[in-house]
């Protein structure tokens, strides 16, 4: 449901049901409304018999990059030698993404049935939850839980823990997580060692996102059939999908529909459009790593992986951040760009020095300083950023320059004419 | 800031609750060093911040050097490596917030304070204010973390409300 508002007919609700709804955050109004039956069920399965059904349903991971879920589990060595290591992804930090919160805030058993059902498919028998240190509420709440939870009794022999993150968005790459939690400084991996081959303490390790997680048990109980039957366009996207949609807006806040919904609809039906006497300018669909889309591209998407890609950018998290015509784009992606120079981590050249020279000549732009040639050397390091890093976050700050410049060429061209009251960037 | 030539005594965080807490935390993981956030999770509680005398005290009860977990800490914006004010606020000033008056609410809070800049203490002691990438809560803007209050929907005219609540 669209959390804070009311439910709206459009949406399908599955994993929202109980947003809102304290008495579900408890293990007693969790068991009440049919909780942890699917945990129930799945223990008595084959580990690779819960991992065919998921894979069956065609659940892709919701964090971002929308890997097959099932798949990904199946990488997990199939004849066990070491310890096996689940890793939950909760440390949602992707500008425009609040939904892995509201899961965390409202269903916290959702969450933690999900993972005892992926820890026991994948043979794990620890499973640590990374919550962003900035979560303090989510916190409290998933750890009451657990705590509820663990004191039933219904894990089994599987283990779960919480690991407080302390301020790194970097730590929400799957590979810097786990180097977070092996207490070290977040820098990403090199892969190959793949995680399922060399992951957490150098163990097979599975890492999953809190939304792909929580949809687990509907999957088991209700079976992969039934999902695969939420689809709206392409048959390779599957299931509900939350989408946090943020800023000019009338309502914003998270909204769940099947995939393949258009996003025209979510923007104007259900979340009222742009505020009164404006009009919707721009907006990102993913999350601020991917490129941003313009308003025709925007009313002509349709929301599941292939349908956002053919517009030119990417599903990504769902987190939906919407411009109005009041919008300074320039201003927007200067502030973007910061993110990403504020968040690297530095290990990698192209991303340490490109990210921070991005910001530099995006804020010299603003002040009224800009030169002709700014943007074509933006362009060419974005280039430069772009594929030829550890990880993405490099190539994250360069899709919204790139996009920006080639959408929205006329508002850097005001700054650099003179044609812009020059804003000085504190 | 507190160093190792500091002549003042120093009174170890890890005794007594405090030590029984960080040997049930140690259970969680198959070695020390993975205990390192929590560890200074439970440190910054009881000290306020993260002095180098507690980092080399966290360095020995994990069998860590001190430089390793002057390394950690220093990656980790949370982790404070001066001492702040009794009030910690963290305003959220990333796009999805700045587009809807960010940068207003934070101006706001800097005014009303009297910490006058982002990342100061202001003069009585009682709050420091510093600005943040995104805090996760984009269709609550602007949201705010005061101390470990969450707090949504923070606009300018809601600031003298919350200065008063937290004095």
């Amino acid at each position: 449901m669209g959390f804070p508002h009311k439910s709206h007919p459009k949406e399908t609700v599955v994993l929202s049901q109980y947003f809102g709804d304290a008495e579900a955050r408890t293990y007693k109004g969790w068991v009440k409304r049919g909780g942890y039956e699917a945990l129930t069920q799945a223990l008595k399965m084959d580990p690779a018999a819960v991992t065919d059904v998921v894979k069956e349903s065609g659940l892709r991971g919701r964090g971002g990059a929308g890997f097959p879920t099932g798949l990904k589990w199946s990488f997990m060595p199939k004849e066990k030698k070491k310890p096996h290591y689940l890793c939950v992804n909760a440390d949602e930090s992707e500008p425009g993404t609040f939904k892995d919160r509201e899961i965390m805030r409202w269903t916290p058993h959702a969450l933690l049935e999900g993972t005892a059902i992926a820890a026991h498919a994948i043979r794990a028998e620890i499973a640590y939850i990374y919550i962003r240190g900035e979560f303090t509420e989510p916190w409290t709440i998933m750890e009451h839980a657990l705590a509820e939870a663990n004191a039933a009794g219904v894990f089994g022999g599987i283990k779960i823990y919480l690991h407080r993150g302390a301020g790194a968005y970097i730590c929400g790459e799957e590979t810097a997580l786990m180097n977070s939690i092996e207490g070290k400084r977040g820098n990403p991996r090199i892969k190959p060692p793949f995680p399922a081959a060399a992951g957490l303490f150098g163990m097979p390790t599975t890492i999953n996102n809190v939304e792909t997680l929580a949809a687990v048990p509907h999957i088991i109980t209700r079976g992969a059939a039934w999902y695969k039957g939420l689809c709206l366009s392409n048959p390779k996207s599957t299931g509900t999908k939350l989408f946090s949609v943020c800023g000019h807006v009338q309502r914003p806040g998270n909204y769940e529909v099947t995939l393949g919904f258009p996003l025209k609809d979510l923007l104007y039906d259900m979340c009222g459009g742009p505020p009164a006497g404006r009009t919707l300018k721009a907006c990102i669909p993913g999350g601020s790593s991917v490129p941003i889309l313009t308003r025709e591209e925007t009313e002509a998407t349709l929301l599941d992986y292939e349908g956002v890609v053919a517009q030119g950018s990417m599903l990504g998290s769902g987190g939906v951040i919407v411009f109005d015509d009041s919008a300074d784009m320039v201003y927007q992606i200067m502030r973007l760009a910061r993110f990403y120079a504020h968040e690297s981590c530095a290990q990698c050249t192209q991303c340490r020095e490109g990210t921070a020279w991005t910001t530099k000549i995006m804020e010299r732009i603003l002040a009224g300083q800009g030169k002709t040639k700014d943007l074509d050397l933006l362009l060419d390091l974005s280039e430069n950023m772009t594929g030829k890093t550890i990880c993405v976050l490099s190539d994250s700050c360069a899709a919204p320059i790139v996009s920006g410049i080639k959408k929205f060429r006329g508002e850097f061209e005001a700054y650099l004419a003179g044609k812009r009251q020059p804003v000085m960037v504190g | 800031m507190s160093t190792s030539h500091d002549t003042t005594e120093y009174q170890p965080v890890f005794v007594g609750k405090v030590l029984e807490e960080l040997q049930t935390v140690l259970q969680r993981y198959p070695n020390k060093q993975a205990a390192l956030l929590p560890t200074l999770w439970i440190a910054q509680r009881e000290a306020g911040w993260i002095s180098d005398r507690i980092m080399a005290e966290v360095a020995e009860v994990l069998g860590l050097t001190p430089a390793y977990v002057k390394g950690v800490v220093t990656f980790y914006t949370m982790y404070h490596q001066h001492p702040v004010g009794k009030n910690f606020v963290q305003v959220c000033t990333t796009s999805p917030c700045n587009i809807c008056g960010a940068e207003a609410v934070l101006k706001a809070l800097l005014e009303q304070t009297g910490a006058g800049d982002a990342g100061a203490t202001s003069p009585d002691g009682k709050w420091t204010i510093v600005e943040v990438e995104c805090l996760g809560a984009c269709g609550f803007p602007t949201p705010i973390l005061v101390n470990d209050d969450f707090i949504e929907n923070v606009t300018p005219d809601k600031v003298p409300d919350l200065v008063r609540k937290y004095r």
